[in-house]
């Protein structure tokens, strides 16, 4: 990286993107070198090829890919390049595979503070590293102001699995239990306690994290009792579950005792007209499992940080019409349906 | 933020469940209306329903301010979004609430229209600063809770002569809607149709207070219970009506005392007195033309008024006449006993009032309550 050392040419304090930096020529190349390469910083990339080569062990990949746009960028907890990196480990690892390498292509907005671009790419190199993983090819794009909302990131993924396990929504059959890894919708109320025309005072923050080591452990554990695990994030847990329901032509009974939440954002929820069974999480597991090793998947869970608060919160059942019903706090019943559109808040 | 869970105390909702089952008389059956969309949304997600005795029949009322909006109304703000130079702002409740033939504001904003979607009416106020050479329209729509606001709104922007903002008025009045759904439900006396008691509004009296419901308690003979939102508040409610029919007594009574007063809110009901006036007649969706049941900007404001300033006249439109809701909303029918329901008519295809929003019976039905019924062939 002899680039590092050479005095920057582009301006990370008060500097912008601008149309050349995409354009193919010397202002995107300095871009390149002066802001991704140190950041994600690995063998691979620095062989600055237009692919990147690579061996793997001989056995099944796993290969998925997510595009994240979120407003605001930066929000308490973490910020776009963080959500892009752990979001398509979380996905390549919920097929049971160790993720290895990302690609990660932006599309800038112009005018858009290189300082923030920096931020944003140096939390996907910290948040790849301590994964494990590292981001070997890119892409870099601009569009005119008003064209994208600061940063788009789309990253792929690639991942190896080492087990033998299949895990598939139709595996679930009526008794399985439902185990969630902690508390719900922190994610979605970080996001909006910071829009700029709600704005309000908490503490809350995103409950963003790569999951695949506790996947791997619950896997260990589990082995092929695990009939499929789910990161329940755009939609919430509620989406989550009636995905599964269908896709398994199953019902699910959840009780909503069991389901953890903190205090703060249940508060939130009620003040937005949300509910939180509908609010995004970005770290948060559901593992369908055989209910022969449930205690010992949610033994395992709770051993591992990110999954303290794991509960058993319901079961499968035999459901013709695949309804996902929940039994109220006070032993009443409903259903938890699908999302009918975008999520509003209500006011009246 | 400890007291949603405070309200929703298992322990002490079961003791309540228990002591309506004593209360209630075998020998009769019990029909009470819960007049707000808030309650019938709690009544569901809360499961309540199932916990009491079976001979206590909830109708679900009108309460529920995004349904009872005419589709000729919502059509007249679309027609008004899509001029150039125009900001429609609107709460979030509304974006999805359709107009005829399938159109909505969220509709016309993917099409290109200017709809901002806002959580006070002081947000519109704030846009209409920001962009002075556009026009902002508030679609004001809510029973007397959001109200109080729009008021605000209007007196700030007549104040600060804020010459590009107006205000698009739909508010309505609950004790209004009231007095015509117990009228109708005398009417129905002989086929046991009527309503034995009202669960009255919670935010809605928290500003208007207790006093507009002690005429309508005392015609009608029928007591009326304010409550709160929370399952622990519902089931006292229900506790106290089970108590007054039973007794033959007909009394305004408080159970959300943590919030409303005998008197209510001066300032907000001054304040609403200042900015509008009775309308002489406004429709409501599913229900028909009803008259002094909602305001129109008082003489003082007409210059910010959204219906002088632009051609806002609202064609009617008719419901699919296979729609139930009249129905529904008189407790003459279930959700379930319309044909359209969950076939044509879903939360996002919705063909009448109830269907709109999550607070009306048919939307609330489907979303939480439709497990019950039979699977249909
Ligand atoms: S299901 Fe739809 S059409 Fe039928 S009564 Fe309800 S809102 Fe009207």
């Amino acid at each position: 990286m002899s680039n590092t050392h050479r005095r920057s040419k582009i301006d990370l304090i008060d500097g912008v993107v601008e149309l050349s930096h995409g354009a193919g020529g010397s202002a995107m190349a300095t871009l390149i070198s002066e802001i991704f390469y140190p950041a994600f910083n690995n063998d691979l990339l620095l062989q600055q090829n237009d692919q990147a080569i690579f061996n793997v062990d001989a056995g099944r990949l796993a290969f998925a890919t997510d595009s994240f746009i979120v407003s605001p960028l930066f929000f308490p907890g973490g910020n776009i390049g963080s959500l892009a990196v752990n979001g398509t480990i979380n996905d390549i690892a919920l097929g049971g595979a160790t993720p290895l390498y990302l690609s990660a292509s932006f599309i800038l907005e112009e005018g858009l503070p290189l300082k923030n671009l920096l931020t944003i790419a140096k939390t996907m190199g910290t948040c790849a590293h301590s994964a494990g993983v590292k981001i070997i090819t890119g892409d870099t794009k601009v569009v005119e102001r008003g064209k994208a909302d600061g940063v788009f990131i789309t990253t792929t993924g690639i991942g190896v699995i080492r087990n033998q396990i299949v895990l598939s929504a139709n595996q679930i059959a009526p008794g399985d239990c439902v185990i969630l890894s902690g508390e719900i919708a922190d994610h979605g109320v970080a996001i909006l306690s910071k829009r700029e025309n709600l704005n309000f005072e908490t503490n809350i923050i995103s409950d963003q994290a790569a999951l695949h080591e506790l996947i791997q452990l619950i896997l260990e554990v589990g082995e092929d009792n695990i009939r499929v695990m789910r990161d329940p994030t755009r939609g919430g847990l509620a989406s989550a579950l009636n995905e599964l329901a269908e896709k398994s032509d199953i019902g699910f009974v959840i009780n909503e005792n069991k389901i953890p939440i903190n205090h703060s954002v249940a508060a939130a929820c009620e003040f937005l007209g949300l509910d939180p069974l509908y609010v995004a999480n970005e770290g948060k597991l559901i593992v369908v499992v055989a209910p022969a090793a449930a205690a010992d998947v949610l033994g395992a869970m709770r051993s591992h940080s990110l999954g303290r608060q794991a509960e058993i919160i319901g079961v499968a059942t035999e459901d013709s019409r695949f309804f996902v019903q929940m039994v109220t706090r006070i032993g009443g019943r409903r259903i938890i349906d699908h999302l009918s559109g975008e999520l509003l808040p209500r006011i009246c | 933020m400890q007291y949603l869970d405070e309200f929703r105390y298992e322990p002490l909702a079961l003791r309540l469940i228990n002591q309506i089952a004593a209360e209630t008389s075998c020998h009769r059956s019990y029909r009470f209306m819960e007049f707000c969309g808030g309650h019938t949304h709690a009544l569901a997600r809360y499961g309540i329903e199932d916990l009491l005795p079976k001979n206590i029949e909830m109708i679900h009322g009108p309460g529920c301010p995004v349904c009872v909006l005419s589709a000729g109304r919502i059509d007249a703000a679309i027609r008004l979004a899509k001029q150039d130079n125009i900001v429609i702002c609107a709460y979030g409740d509304l974006m999805r609430a359709p107009g005829s033939r399938g159109n909505s504001l969220l509709r016309a904003r993917a099409s290109g229209a200017d709809i901002r979607m806002i959580y006070s009416p002081l947000d519109a106020l704030k846009i209409a600063m920001d962009y002075p050479d556009k026009e902002i329209v508030f679609f004001a729509i809510g029973f007397e809770t959001t109200t109080p606001p729009t008021a605000l709104a209007v007196q700030i922007a007549q104040r600060d002569r804020i010459k590009n903002f107006s205000v698009f008025c739909n508010h309505v009045l609950t004790p209004a809607a009231m007095r015509h759904i117990l009228t109708e439900s005398q009417s129905l006396a002989s086929q046991r149709l009527t309503i034995d008691g009202i669960v009255g509004p919670a935010h809605v009296s928290a500003v208007i207070g207790c006093k507009p419901y002690q005429e309508i308690a005392k015609n009608f003979t029928k007591p009326i219970v304010i409550a709160g939102f929370e399952t622990l508040d519902i089931l006292q409610a229900l506790l106290m009506l089970l108590r007054q029919v039973n007794t033959q007594r007909a009394d305004i009574e408080n159970q959300y005392d943590r919030a409303v007063t005998d008197q209510g809110n001066y300032s907000a009901i001054d304040a609403m007195a200042d900015a509008f006036e009775l309308r002489e007649s406004f429709e409501w969706r599913g229900i028909g033309h009803l008259s002094n049941s909602a305001l129109g900007l008082s003489k003082k404001y007409c210059t910010l008024d959204s219906e002088k300033r632009f051609d806002m006249s609202a064609v009617p439109v008719l419901d699919n006449p296979a729609c139930e809701c009249g129905q529904i909303l008189r407790g003459r029918k279930k959700p379930q006993e319309c044909k359209l329901f969950g076939n044509a008519c879903r939360p996002d295809t919705p063909l009448g009032a109830c269907m709109v929003s999550a607070e009306g019976a048919c939307a609330a039905h489907w979303a939480y309550g439709r497990f019950r019924d039979e699977v249909r062939a």
